[in-house]
């Protein structure tokens, strides 16, 4: 008998990472080594540096973050013969709208990730990590506490790990409450215990980032998929997806669907079978409007763009990004004016306000928005959002002001008759306020 | 100031957790952790931890300023956090939060006049597929139906 | 220069250094990249956007402000556009951002005027926008008498922030908030504690910092500005005074003229209001038989105290005259050669606030051992010695802190107490009182390692331990320079134009303890604040206040403080630099025109009493005043060398008075704005905490 699931899961996924999600006592040390737990760290301990690093760049294995970046390529940057200490930095910071799938590594899995960060400790030469969770998550802090607890009283943390002679320390650590701080030059900064602003880069993290030292920062999930890589070898992680895109990934799908829920599936995997097939379709035989492919931040796709495979470059060849894996599924009565507007209240709230034009720029779209919302639209509104949005789009210090910009580009410029709609009403006088 | 035993023996192991000469470092997780305690970042609180982590008050200050979850007034003894953020908001998520503000007769952070319930609309918290979503204090509650909410409420008005 | 690169900016070649950054490099060639939050000598910010530049090669708009100008990969110069459509459009788009919040009501604006985002927006016609929002709205804020802060109309550049906390090393000025209403906050919940320095006002771009004493006075273009010497402690920090009408309404030193580049502190920002406190004497006056004064004409005391001079010189009587730490070179040159040749007296001396005489001994027949106020920044080592600078030096203390923030300078501090500057110090020691050299004998080994230094020390090292402590750093085998901290305005000057009892005459203390004294002559100090007079000598004072002395005085001539004359001040560091009179106070005269008026009366040939002719003079005269006169007349500061000959032990006590950031002696306790805020009259050594 499986355990309870948030969700439950769908046969037509293929587990890597959530293998254990379903097993009794899966979040136990225990129940971890009964299914192999801790093998790989023994196996990586007999293997270089730089072969566990060439393992994960022929793994393919491209960041689960956000920006998808080369795993590989980024454990090779981080020089791990300085002098100075070592860190890793495990972003738990989990706050694009759309994405629940880290807390479930955490919940379900927590010795897979304490495992896949010593073996990235054994591959850059670092003793100690911290793992950044945001402030919201805290009974998971409390469950990744007693997991590294317990690997601490195991010898699976801490002095002469498995008798290996390496040692490594990992801490948790809350955040309070910061979309800014998943960027992870801003978690860097909160971690240090300051207001979580961006850093200048370069230097990159991996050269000078947490306390100045060399820094090796990654999604939970990237980390959580290290023991596989490592297990089963690259090249047969990276043969489950496409080229350049790697493996499985955890997809979060929410919105207009029958069954919304976290799903492991390869990389390329078609985006409409995820929809019909996993997702068991849409809400109420509605028809598809929209999909917003990885997290709030990426542009927005059309229905009819929809029939695409989820990879990395597939979705980037169409305008759109992988992102954080949260799929958010939008049918005909989707109303963008209101969705686009609720973007913009999100990246108002969590613009940090370093730079002008990220903080102004989010608060001016979302007044316009609010006003043509309350039913004060003006005509030449949707030229102003468009032009207001590329004018911030490039220019801000970090990557929030283009994470605000692009959904909102994209929304008037695929769905402006949603806009003109509501300009009709208003002419034809069932609303009347002016702005 | 001092806090509970098991409070003490957390800081202090957290001030362990960060290399040398880094107390600053715990700032943030000390301030939270402590909010819990203290019910909120007082000024007492702040020239506390100001001297815990080797930093004057001003660079504490700055800190509580930034982050959403560190507040100046204590809430009530339930924070009710409603989450609109897109998923939510997609299946209910916007209707949910205006029947909390009529349940609980208070709106966008602001406390029952018995400082029982405390209601707050946030962004998303990380539980978009089981949407939507409410978390009371640190308290996850999925899928919530109007009528399952308002179950929650009366119980824990009960349990109170 | 190391490694030049070429780099096209505009169409033009140019030559930087590798690593500069792209808007210096623009700079050091004439063309301005628009900035806010860039700003010389702090931390680097990006957060403006107003930089952004094209890049050849690079899709998207590069930050000027922060790209090291290097070659491109293929060794081909970085191409550079900074006025191209694309970067007009964007920098146009980002000031319309940053007016969306911004009030525009420039004609009642303090900054009206000089407001860099007013000039910004009239040069890129940014001037119409889209925006049609209601604005984010906050009431101002008091936060000092002196700051006031108005949170809607900053936009967020961070330079308040920095330069108090990188600046002035206090971190007064923080972040609170985030997002559109990020803000900038004080220490203190809602109100500053600080050293009032009102640097955050004068950085501030635009309108949202303000100074209490300026604010809505009077319009920038309605002044004259006039570039003179702050009159308060001897750091001779340049200072410029908005005048209107004969009135001073402010000083700043934002043109980045002489020693101190914008560097100001409280009192040279503020504390010229005792020009016009309303205690000022203005007209001569005479001692009435109840003991209190009465006004007469300045003809009327002229006369009488030539006579009175006359009379005594004529009957071999015996003069005491003390001079002041304040007036200028020229004064002073002419107070000793009027008591010398006029009055044959050597009983002439001033308030000594450390031990020059010794020190210049000490130093005598070596070359380059007094550092000027520019070493400090360049220093590779800087040992403190018995000083509170922060509070006693300001503008040194400032010096120290950019070394070491830009050059990582080594600083040690041996002191009786907690300075500032055992914050960025690599060691501190704290010594009892006299046990200063005990203090830097401890640090031999780590001062021998350095590579050169600069030793600075108060008045607690004097006599034999300061010939000990030029002798410890003889010893420690590499090049060692001196500062010998003294307070006031032209202490230097005072000591340099022989205002002290050499040959014999007798010291301050000695005037005053002589019960056969005919006549005492005080000029611009307050001798018996603290003492008593033995004698029945009559009395002369030339003074501004009816300060303790001059309560005593038989005659008291009202004088012209230095914001009203011209002449020269030499500052801690023997740097000379000119006074240019701002302000004018009715009935009041210079002490050069009192004292060459007496002269006149007397018959007396003292030479052409005009400050131009006197520092003639004083250039041909003086050891080592033979200053460069284009440096002092456009407004620098030229180095003097007071080395040669042996000065022979001199009578008397020396002191420093102890003034803090807060207080100045006389003028100190005239000055509204500076006992009006909080942190008067402050302690030193952290003694108010
Ligand atoms: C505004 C912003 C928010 C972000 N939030 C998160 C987050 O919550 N979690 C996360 O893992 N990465 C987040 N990222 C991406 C991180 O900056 C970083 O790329 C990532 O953590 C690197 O790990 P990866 O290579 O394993 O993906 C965010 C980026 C930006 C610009
Ligand atoms: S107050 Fe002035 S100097 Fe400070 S951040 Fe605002 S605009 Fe910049
Ligand atoms: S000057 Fe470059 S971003 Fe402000």
């Amino acid at each position: 008998m499986a355990k309870v699931l948030y969700n439950e899961p769908s046969p037509l996924e293929t587990l890597v990472i959530s293998r254990n999600f379903r097993k009794e006592g899966s979040e136990t040390l225990d129940g971890y080594l009964a299914n192999d737990g801790y093998k790989a760290f023994l196996k990586a301990k007999e293997m270089t540096p730089e072969a566990i690093i060439e393992e994960v760049k022929t793994s393919a294995l491209r960041g689960r973050g956000g920006a998808g970046f080369p795993t590989g390529l980024k454990w090779s940057f981080v020089p791990r013969t300085s002098p100075k200490p070592k860190y890793i930095v495990i972003n738990a910071d989990e706050s694009e709208p759309g994405t629940c799938k880290d807390r479930l590594l955490m919940e379900y899995d927590p010795h897979q990730l304490i495992e896949g960060i010593i073996i990235a400790g054994l591959a850059m030469d670092a003793h100690k990590g911290y793992l950044y969770i945001r402030g919201e998550y805290r009974f998971i802090i409390e469950h990744m506490n007693r997991a590294i607890e317990e690997a601490y009283k195991r010898g699976y943390l801490g002095k002469n790990i498995c008798g290996t002679g390496f040692d490594f320390d990992l801490y948790t650590h809350s955040g309070a409450g910061a979309y800014e701080c998943g960027e992870e030059t801003a978690l860097l900064d909160s971690l240090e215990g300051k207001r979580g602003i961006p850093r200048m880069k370069p230097p990159f993290p991996a050269v000078a980032g947490a306390w100045a030292c060399p820094t090796l920062l990654n999604n939970v999930e990237t980390f959580a998929t290290i023991p596989a890589i490592i297990r089963d070898g690259g090249a047969a992680y990276a043969a489950l997806g496409v080229p350049k895109s790697g493996g499985t990934r955890l997809l979060c799908i929410s919105g207009h669907v029958n069954k919304p829920g976290v799903y492991e599936v390869p990389l390329g995997y078609p985006m409409m079978k995820a929809i019909n097939d996993i997702a068991g379709g849409m809400r109420g035989g509605r028809k598809l409007k929209a999909v917003v492919p990885g997290g709030s931040s990426c542009p927005i796709l059309r229905a009819d763009e929809c029939d695409v495979p989820m990879d990395y470059d597939s979705i980037a060849k169409i305008g759109s990004m992988m992102g954080s894996g949260g799929m958010v599924v939008l049918d005909e009565t989707t109303d963008m004016v209101k969705f686009a507007l609720r973007i913009m209240r999100f990246y108002a709230h969590e613009s940090c306000g370093w730079c002008i034009p990220c903080r102004e720029g989010t608060t001016w779209l979302r007044k316009i928005l609010q006003r043509f919302d309350d039913g004060g639209g003006r005509k030449d509104d949707v030229r102003v959002l468009g032009e207001v949005s590329k004018n911030m789009l490039g220019r801000t210090f970090c990557a929030l002001g283009d994470a605000a910009a692009m959904p909102t580009i994209s929304i008037v410029e695929k769905f402006s008759e949603d806009f003109d709609k509501r300009l009709a009403m208003q002419g034809s006088g069932l609303v009347t306020i002016n702005g | 100031m001092t806090f509970s035993p098991q409070l003490e023996e957390r800081f202090a192991k957290m001030l362990q957790a960060y290399p040398e000469g880094k107390k600053r470092s715990a700032v943030v997780p000390m301030l939270i952790y402590a909010q819990d305690e203290t019910g909120a970042v007082t000024p007492e609180l702040i020239e506390e931890v100001a001297k815990r982590c080797e930093v004057t008050p001003l660079q504490v200050d700055e800190v509580v300023g930034y982050y959403s979850m560190l507040h100046r007034k204590p809430q009530g003894k339930f924070h009710v956090q409603v989450c609109t953020s897109i998923s939510c908001m997609l299946v209910g998520g916007t209707e949910l939060y205006d029947q909390a503000c009529k349940k609980l007769g208070v709106g966008h952070k602001q406390t029952t006049a018995d400082g029982v319930f405390s209601l707050e609309e946030v962004e998303c918290m990380g539980a978009c597929s089981w949407a939507p979503c409410v978390e009371v204090n640190y308290d996850y509650h999925h899928n919530v139906s109007p009528e399952k909410f308002d179950a929650l409420i009366d119980g824990l008005r009960k349990a109170q | 220069m190391a490694n030049l690169v070429k780099v096209k900016i505009n169409g033009q070649e140019f030559e930087a250094e590798k690593g500069t950054l792209l808007i210096e490099a623009a700079r050091q060639n004439g063309i301005e990249i628009p900035a806010f939050c860039y700003y010389e000598g702090y931390s680097l910010q990006a957060a403006c956007r107003m930089c952004l530049v094209e890049v050849e090669g690079t899709p998207k708009l590069q930050v000027g402000c922060t790209l090291p100008v290097d070659v491109n990969r293929d060794g081909s110069p970085m191409v550079v556009h900074t006025e191209s459509e694309t970067v007009k459009s964007a920098r146009k788009g980002t000031l319309e951002l940053l007016l969306t919040n911004h009030p525009l009501d420039c004609p009642v604006c303090d900054k009206g005027g000089e407001c860099e985002l007013q000039d910004m927006v009239f040069k890129y016609g940014a001037g119409e926008s889209r925006y049609s929002e209601t604005k984010v709205h906050t009431p101002e804020k008091q936060w000092s008498p002196v700051v006031f802060f108005d949170a809607p109309r900053c936009i967020l550049c961070y330079r308040c922030v920095r330069a108090c906390n990188e600046g002035m090393g206090v971190g007064a000025l923080g972040i609170g908030n985030r997002g559109v209403i990020a803000e900038i906050i004080p220490n203190k919940h809602d109100h500053l504690e600080c050293d009032e320095c009102g640097s955050c006002i004068d950085i501030c771009p635009v309108g949202a910092l303000t100074s209490g004493t300026y604010r809505y006075q009077t319009r920038p273009w309605e002044m004259n500005h006039v570039g003179t010497v702050c009159t308060h402690c001897g750091d001779g920090c340049k200072t410029t005074l908005g005048v209107r009408d004969g009135e001073i309404m402010r000083g700043n030193n934002r043109d980045r003229s002489g020693i101190n580049d914008e560097f100001l502190c409280v009192k040279g920002r503020y504390a010229f209001d005792f020009v016009n406190h309303p205690d000022r004497l203005q007209s001569p006056m005479l001692k009435n038989a109840s003991g209190g004064h009465d006004p007469i004409s300045w003809s009327q005391a002229l006369d009488m105290v030539a006579k009175k001079f006359s009379e005594v010189k004529a009957r071999n009587g015996k003069f005491g005259i003390i001079g002041s730490n304040h007036t200028t070179n020229e004064e002073n040159y002419f107070l000793q050669k009027f008591a010398r040749q006029g009055l044959g007296t050597k009983n002439i001396d001033h308030h000594r606030t450390g031990d020059l005489a010794t020190l210049f001994d000490a130093l005598s027949g070596k070359n380059d051992t007094l550092a000027s106020v520019g070493d400090l920044y360049t220093a590779k080592a800087v040992l403190v010695v018995g000083n509170d600078l922060s509070q006693q030096h300001p503008l040194l203390a400032n010096q120290i802190r950019a070394n070491f923030r830009h050059h990582a300078a080594h600083i040690y501090t041996v002191t009786t107490g907690e300075v500032r500057e055992d914050k960025q110090s690599i060691a501190k020691v704290r010594v009892k009182q006299g046990g200063e050299l005990a203090g830097v004998e401890s640090l031999r080994e780590q001062l021998k390692a350095e590579a050169s230094l600069v030793i600075l020390f108060g008045d607690s090292v004097q006599g034999d331990s300061l010939r000990k402590l030029v002798a410890f750093g003889d010893s420690l085998g590499i090049p060692v320079k001196y500062i010998g901290l003294v307070d006031y305005s032209n202490s230097r000057g005072a000591f340099d134009m022989g205002i002290i009892p050499r040959d014999g005459g007798l010291s301050r203390e000695q005037m005053l303890a002589a019960t056969d004294l005919d006549v005492l002559w005080v000029v611009g100090a307050n001798p018996l604040k603290s003492a008593t007079l033995a004698s029945n000598a009559f009395v002369v004072v030339s003074e501004m206040f009816m300060t303790e002395t001059a309560k005593r005085a038989d005659l008291i001539l009202p004088a012209a403080s230095a914001y009203e004359k011209s002449g020269t001040v030499t500052n801690v560091t023997g740097e000379v630099q000119k006074l240019k009179p701002a302000a004018k106070v009715m009935g009041t005269k210079t002490d050069l025109e009192i004292a060459g008026s007496i002269a006149k009366e007397m018959g007396l040939n003292l030479g052409i009493w005009l400050p131009d002719k006197m520092l003639e003079e004083i250039r041909s005269t003086v050891h080592g005043y033979n200053v460069p006169m284009p440096i002092l007349s456009t407004g620098g500061a030229a180095p003097t060398q007071p080395l040669n000959g042996r000065v022979a032990a001199l009578p008397g006590t020396i002191a420093s008075s102890g003034d803090t950031l807060f207080t100045s002696g006389t003028l100190g306790r005239y000055s509204k704005m500076l006992n009006s805020v909080m942190e008067a009259p402050g302690a030193l050594y952290g003694g108010n905490k």
